[in-house]
């Protein structure tokens, strides 16, 4: 079913078309975001509605408003004398000739002619736009108000670091879930993800009912649960494949540096760090805070007796949590590597340990060691020009992303450095943020593609946005989203921005369309043998 | 197919309309009624727009004779002469043509001629003329001594009774004026005020 909506009336490439509705058509029936295809004299164009108002053809009819109470006269006058516009701004086009379509829709370098054809768009334009599910794509939600397969690239997703955002609430995990699902099936990267709030590697929790499944339920055999609270995992009946422990000799003095505000050290006590590291070595944090005073410091050690009390009172803080030690008996790093090595993803779950301090030491201090050993592999394997040596694509899935990436921590963490030197070794980023508005402009104008749920600051649009073009008319699109369970994505995976809906997620049926067919298939052969 | 009325014979013609005399006294047609006249080969529509009666003679004014009589018709009764002596006529607006099965809303290449007939156009003439609405412009631009939203209002509504759906002919054809009349919005409420159901 193809239904007219209305002609183009006037427009410009730079700021979109005008849309005259017809009379048929209700205005109310309209919504930004909402996908619609315009049939030119040569070319189709794809594109989104922006904005919708209403016009009138005599400026009297709004200060004299007619008798609307008559059906009569209300009825003659829609469509007529008063009608309604949308705003369209087109981003895809394609010829009519065979070598265009083979080619597939490019971006628009023109406006389609007066008076072409405005219509919703069909599921063979959407197919057509984004394609169909295959090995490659995965269907990701329906566009908005559309009964239609959303299709994404996660292989073209995962070249580049990308960003999910969204106010609180608006269904950033489940989006999370349901893409790290997506790469887990049509990608070939792994995922490393730091789990803050437990919901990605057993179960899940959701607002007003039971606990859904997370990806260990569903992909057992490709999932590994990392946790760092070995108590709380078991309470919780989730079985881990391994337990990560810190010890003090393996915090350096980088990973203090990233924690300086959530410690709150002075930028001489950030300062007296590399300088005690180089004095007491590996044994640094356990000597530093031995020190009874100033007084008792090591020779050619020039540390102000405050400045020492404000960074022995932060490490204090790193010693009380739990899951540190004097020395680890197992290296993490290592256990975690060989998991991803044999394509098995990793969920790091923090248990109870929630603290931001725990996060960020823990998730920057892994994603060092583990991106360090990336770069040195790829090194290698670009020494030795064999492509099979480098390691896996690694996607890292990092959670209150601000807090690592914002302007004054950017420069210095590994988060800056893999976010802006995108995929030269092999690793990328899933960057979860509800202040978008607190990562270094630098980082996000770095970001591929970006997938955003509602935001209601203006700072936050501004910065998601900034950048891309059209953002004027995306600005609207995006505060106009239902405050649950629709998004927004644009950037280097999709060929245009569109608003969507992310599919179901959570009931029976939904992981039986996740769960690949034939693993079932296997499993029943299994049980048989 | 039903007998066609006829109403009348034509008296005076241009290419814009013409004036065409009852054969009875006061036997005209309706105002906004749609009137044809002319041959097979080429008929004329008309809308008719104005009506009078007047004395036969230009000169001799009509006098009242009422005075002693019960009744209007007891005037007529006692003074027979007076059906001979007035007459009544009636002028239509051209507002199109039919040549062979064709229909056109616009002025046709010759006027009517004096002494054609005109008849009263049946319900499937009507149902048939009113597929388009060109017409509505050549009423709205003709120079009347009725007011052109009058006569718009008249014969739509005329029009309408041949149609099943008359609200959606109306609604129809106050779409077609709402385009017309875009710059002068009181016409327009003039109008739909008087065609409304």
């Amino acid at each position: 079913m193809t239904e007219r909506l209305g002609i183009v009336v006037s427009g410009s490439l730079n700021k979109g078309v005008e849309v005259r509705l017809d009379s048929s058509a209700s205005i109310e029936d309209m919504a930004v975001g909402r996908f619609v295809t315009i049939e030119g004299e040569k070319r189709r164009f794809f594109g989104m509605i922006t904005d919708v108002s209403l016009g009138v053809t005599d400026p009297n009819l709004t200060l004299t408003p007619p008798d609307v109470s008559d059906p009569f006269i209300a009825e003659v006058l829609a469509g007529t004398s008063t009608f309604g516009t949308l705003h369209v701004s087109p981003s895809l086009v394609i010829g009519g000739d065979a070598a265009a379509i083979l080619e597939g829709p490019q971006p628009v370098k023109t406006i389609p002619s007066h008076f072409s054809a405005v219509k919703l768009s069909t599921q063979e334009d959407v197919e057509l736009v984004f394609g169909t599910e295959d090995e490659k794509r995965f269907f990701i939600g329906n566009p908005l108000d559309m009964e239609v397969k959303l299709c994404l690239n996660l292989e073209e997703l995962v070249k580049r670091s990308n960003g999910i955002f969204g106010k609180s609430g608006t269904g950033k995990t489940f989006l999370t879930r349901i893409l790290l699902i997506g790469m887990l099936q049509k990608s070939q990267a792994v995922n490393l993800v730091f789990d803050m709030h437990n919901e990605y590697g057993w179960a899940g929790t959701r607002e007003g009912g039971p606990p859904v499944k997370a990806l260990k339920q569903l992909f057992a055999s490709r999932v590994a649960v990392f946790t760092l609270d070995e108590e709380n995992s078991r309470h919780r009946g989730v079985s881990t494949d391994g337990v990560v422990r810190i010890g003090y000799d393996e915090i350096e003095p980088e990973d203090i540096t990233l924690l300086r505000q959530t410690l709150n050290l002075t930028d001489l006590a950030v300062e007296a760090v590399h300088q005690l590291y180089r004095k007491f070595g590996r044994n640094w944090i356990q000597d530093t805070l031995g020190l009874k005073g100033a007084e008792e410091l090591p020779e050619g050690l020039n540390i102000h007796e405050g400045t020492l009390l404000n960074l022995q009172r932060g490490l204090a803080t790193i010693r009380r949590l739990p899951f540190i030690e004097p020395h680890s008996p197992v290296n993490a790093v290592k256990a975690i590597l060989e998991h991803l090595d044999r394509g098995i993803n990793v969920v790091l779950e923090f248990g109870r340990y929630r603290d931001i301090t725990a996060y960020i030491l823990v998730a920057n201090m892994l994603s060092r060691r583990i991106y360090d050993q990336y770069q040195s592999r790829v090194e290698k394997a670009d020494a030795a020009a064999k492509e099979s040596l480098k390691p896996r694509p690694l996607v890292i899935t990092i959670e209150e992303a601000h807090k690592f990436l914002n302007p004054e921590v950017a420069g210095q963490t590994i988060f800056g450095k893999i976010a802006r030197e995108m995929r030269k070794y092999n690793v990328t980023l899933l960057v979860i943020d509800q202040r978008p508005s607190g990562i270094d402009s630098e980082v996000m104008s770095q970001m591929g593609t970006k997938i955003t749920c509602l935001l209601d600051n203006d700072r936050d649009i501004d910065s998601v946005l900034a950048g891309v073009p059209g953002r004027n008319e995306l600005k609207s699109v995006l505060a106009k989203l239902a405050a649950k369970q629709q998004a927004l994505i644009f950037g280097h995976a999709v060929p245009m921005p569109v608003a969507f809906q992310p599919r179901e997620y959570g009931s029976a049926e939904s992981y039986r369309g996740f769960a690949p067919q034939k693993d079932a298939e296997e499993e029943i052969e299994k049980l048989w043998d | 197919m039903a007998e066609i009325e006829r109403v009348g014979e034509i008296i005076e013609a241009s290419t814009t309309g013409f004036t065409a005399q009852c054969y009875e006294l006061y036997q005209m047609p309706p105002l906004g009624s749609l009137v044809k006249t002319g041959d097979s080969a080429a008929e004329l529509y008309g809308i008719v727009y104005n009506a009078t009666t007047t004395s036969l003679e230009p000169g001799r004014r009509p006098i009242a004779r009422g005075k002693d009589e019960d009744s209007e018709e007891a005037i007529y009764r006692s003074s027979p002469q007076l059906a001979k002596l007035l007459r009544s006529e009636f002028g239509a607006l051209v507002v199109g043509y039919k040549e062979g099965d064709r229909l056109y809303q616009h002025l046709p290449p010759q006027p009517a001629r004096i002494h054609g007939f005109v008849y009263q156009c049946s319900p499937d003439e009507l149902k048939d003329f009113g597929k388009s609405f060109d017409f509505l412009n050549i009423i709205l631009n003709a120079h009347l001594p009725v007011p052109g939203e009058e006569l718009v209002a008249a014969s739509l509504r005329r029009m309408s009774q041949a149609h099943e759906d008359r609200r959606a002919f109306l609604v129809a054809a106050g779409k077609e004026l709402a385009i017309l009349l875009s710059g002068n919005l009181n016409q327009l409420n003039a109008i739909l005020g008087r065609i409304k159901l």
